[in-house]
């Protein structure tokens, strides 16, 4: 195995600048009429995916294994499709889309399932994945396909090398610093924020991108039963602080700090 | 040991045959049993152990506790007398020493297996996001993840979207695997228990995975998640020698630990294991000051359950403002000094 077939899940969330809402009652989060965008993780997935071919195409060596497909992933509704769109513009190659309704969306198992399926299909052997979605912040997808496909797993990468096509060096954001891992393809890897600063898809990319392939497919031709295990009885805004108003100066905060027992 | 696994699994069996279903409720209560995974690094538990321990606790059932890892037979002792722990599982194999998930995930599996447990918790610290929802997987079940309470059995309350929404989500696995959110619940005692120990399955997995090195940044300042005291500085202090130079006296004053915000970590002023938000460690201490801080949603979804914030900043209008229980508005680089010279005064 020299070249490598990547493999980018990207999801569709509100936008990480926009504050969620709870609808009237209490059952889901407002998303119509919310700004949306590619989540902030999975584009720097995707930017990695992109780099690692630049870098091939720039020098190629053991260490800059040649890139011979990136393929993004999604399952959403409908509206999905544009989010695969700004992934192709990013470079990605093609697209492989699966279509739930709105509020049917997969929980993290049901999106492993689906991916291991893909992974299988398209002889993928290194998927980059975001560390978290923004939205659900469960922070699972990658683990669980690791442990589906039986590959090896490293998360929270903030940096990434080969030592040859088929061995990854990891470095991967830890509680208190980093840890590296070395690891053999093929590989789950889930970007950490500081892996990367992912680029502006270009205006020509964009245009680019409107004729790159799209293949929609169901869960069931797949064979999966992404049926969720999970269910949202209730969500609601958290009880809001009260900002207890200001000071004048610094013995005022030293004298309220003493008043709250901060101090 | 066969035996007793046996009659846990009939007893699991049992209820399914004729019973109504109030019956049938409290008797798969009293069948609650929970493992809590121990995480330890060169023999020393880590503190979010002590709080899956609570969490689990909180269920109602008995509580074993499994710890793996090389040269862990003094941690075996001290882990024993954790008030709320029934048994200890200890697997004694340097191969489970850095957690790696490919070994240890399975090694969970085979324990999980053989005990029958209902619940499985652990911290949501770097080792339990990489391990648990391998574990999920290797078992078909959904993982929870980053939980803050527990309604029931099967319900659980977790935030969602950088902690702007709380959900209350019901699990229809018969096994659930959890992490918890470390800030969102108390530390187990360390003193005054009595656990059994015994040896765990160790399934000896391979995996070609090789754990290289770390570079873990090292200090005598209270641990960032479990402080008391938090200080913690952005974009506003304006380059790494100004953050050392102001946010340190002031923590050192406090005795606190230090936090940044991204944009601080992002500009090189501080490491990224200082990072606090979304992205970053979830901290709630008694006080949590920051100063050069805008108050960004991700930013304050590490931060808001603090039980006292206090920030300084120079623009009134900051979002951070909204939050805090005691604000001044000002130029940090006067206001910061001068607050840590009057605390040192008052030796706070």
């Amino acid at each position: 195995m020299s070249k490598l077939r990547i493999l980018v899940p990207v999801k569709r969330v509100i936008d990480y600048a926009v504050k969620p809402r709870v609808n009237s009652t209490k059952t889901a989060v407002v998303t119509a009429g919310v700004k949306h965008s590619l989540n902030p993780f999975d584009e720097i997935s995707l930017e990695e995916a992109v780099k690692m071919r630049e870098r091939h195409v720039k020098q190629p060596s053991k260490s800059n294994p040649k890139v011979e497909e990136i393929i993004a992933f999604s399952v959403g509704p409908t509206k999905s499709i544009e989010t695969l769109r700004t992934a192709m513009a990013m470079g990605a190659d093609r697209s492989i889309f699966v279509e739930v309704k709105e509020g049917e969306e997969p929980e993290s198992l049901g999106v492993a399932k689906l991916l291991a399926n893909i992974v299988k299909r398209e002889k993928i052997n290194l998927v980059l994945a975001g560390k978290q979605s923004i939205d659900s912040d469960a922070g699972s997808v990658g683990g669980m396909l690791g442990g589906l496909l039986g590959w090896g797993f490293a998360g929270q990468a903030c940096k990434i090398t080969f030592r040859n096509p088929n061995v990854c060096i990891i470095e991967k954001e830890v509680d208190g610093g980093t840890e590296t891992v070395e690891g053999h393809l093929p590989m789950v890897i889930t970007a950490d924020l500081r892996l990367n600063e992912p680029r502006y898809a270009s205006l020509s990319n964009i245009m680019k991108a409107k004729k790159k392939k799209v293949d929609k497919i169901t869960a069931q031709e797949l064979g999966v039963d992404a049926g969720r295990r999970l269910l949202t009885r209730e969500v609601t805004e958290p009880i809001p602080r009260q900002g207890g108003g200001k000071v004048n100066d610094v013995d005022g905060m030293i004298k309220r700090l003493k008043e709250l027992h901060a101090i | 040991m066969i035996s007793r696994v046996g009659s846990a699994l009939g007893r699991l069996k049992r209820p399914h045959k004729a019973l109504t279903t109030t019956t049938f409720t409290s008797f798969r209560i009293r069948l609650l049993s929970s493992l809590a995974v121990l995480e330890q690094r060169d023999g020393k538990l880590n503190q979010n152990a002590l709080r899956a321990i609570t969490a689990a606790q909180q269920l109602g059932g008995p509580v074993t506790g499994i710890v793996a890892g090389g040269n862990i037979q003094g941690l075996v002792k001290e882990v024993s007398v954790i008030q709320g722990i029934q048994k200890i599982l200890v697997v004694d194999n340097p191969a489970y020493e850095k957690g790696l998930p490919e070994t240890f995930a399975p090694l969970l599996v085979e324990n999980i297996k053989k005990g029958g447990y209902s619940h499985v918790f652990a911290g949501q610290t770097a080792f339990g996001k990489s391990l648990m929802p391998r574990v999920a997987a290797l078992l078909d079940v959904s993982q929870i993840s980053d939980i803050t309470a527990i309604v029931n059995e099967n319900t659980f309350v977790r935030p969602i979207y950088a902690g702007n929404v709380i959900s209350t989500v019901e699990s229809l696995d018969n096994i659930k695997i959890i992490t918890v959110r470390g800030t969102a619940f108390t530390p187990a005692e360390t003193q005054g228990g009595s656990a059994s120990i015994e040896s765990g399955v160790d399934p000896k997995a391979e995996f070609p995975i090789k754990w290289l090195s770390e570079n873990l940044s090292k200090n005598d300042r209270p641990n960032l998640t479990s402080a008391e005291r938090v200080v913690a500085g952005g974009r506003g202090l304006k380059s790494k020698l100004d953050f050392d130079r102001v946010i340190l006296p002031l923590a050192d004053a406090l005795g606190a630990a230090i936090g940044a915000s991204r944009a601080a970590v992002d500009s090189g002023y501080a490491d990224n294991s200082l990072q606090v938000g979304q992205t970053g460690k979830v901290v709630a201490p008694q006080l949590y000051l920051c100063t050069g801080i805008s108050g960004a949603i991700q930013h304050l979804a590490g931060m808001k359950d603090s039980k006292v914030i206090a920030a300084i900043n120079k623009d009134a209008d900051a979002p951070i403002f909204q939050v805090a229980d005691v604000g001044l508005v000002g130029d940090l680089f006067e206001k910061v000094p001068e607050l840590t010279k009057k605390l040192k005064e008052q030796e706070v």
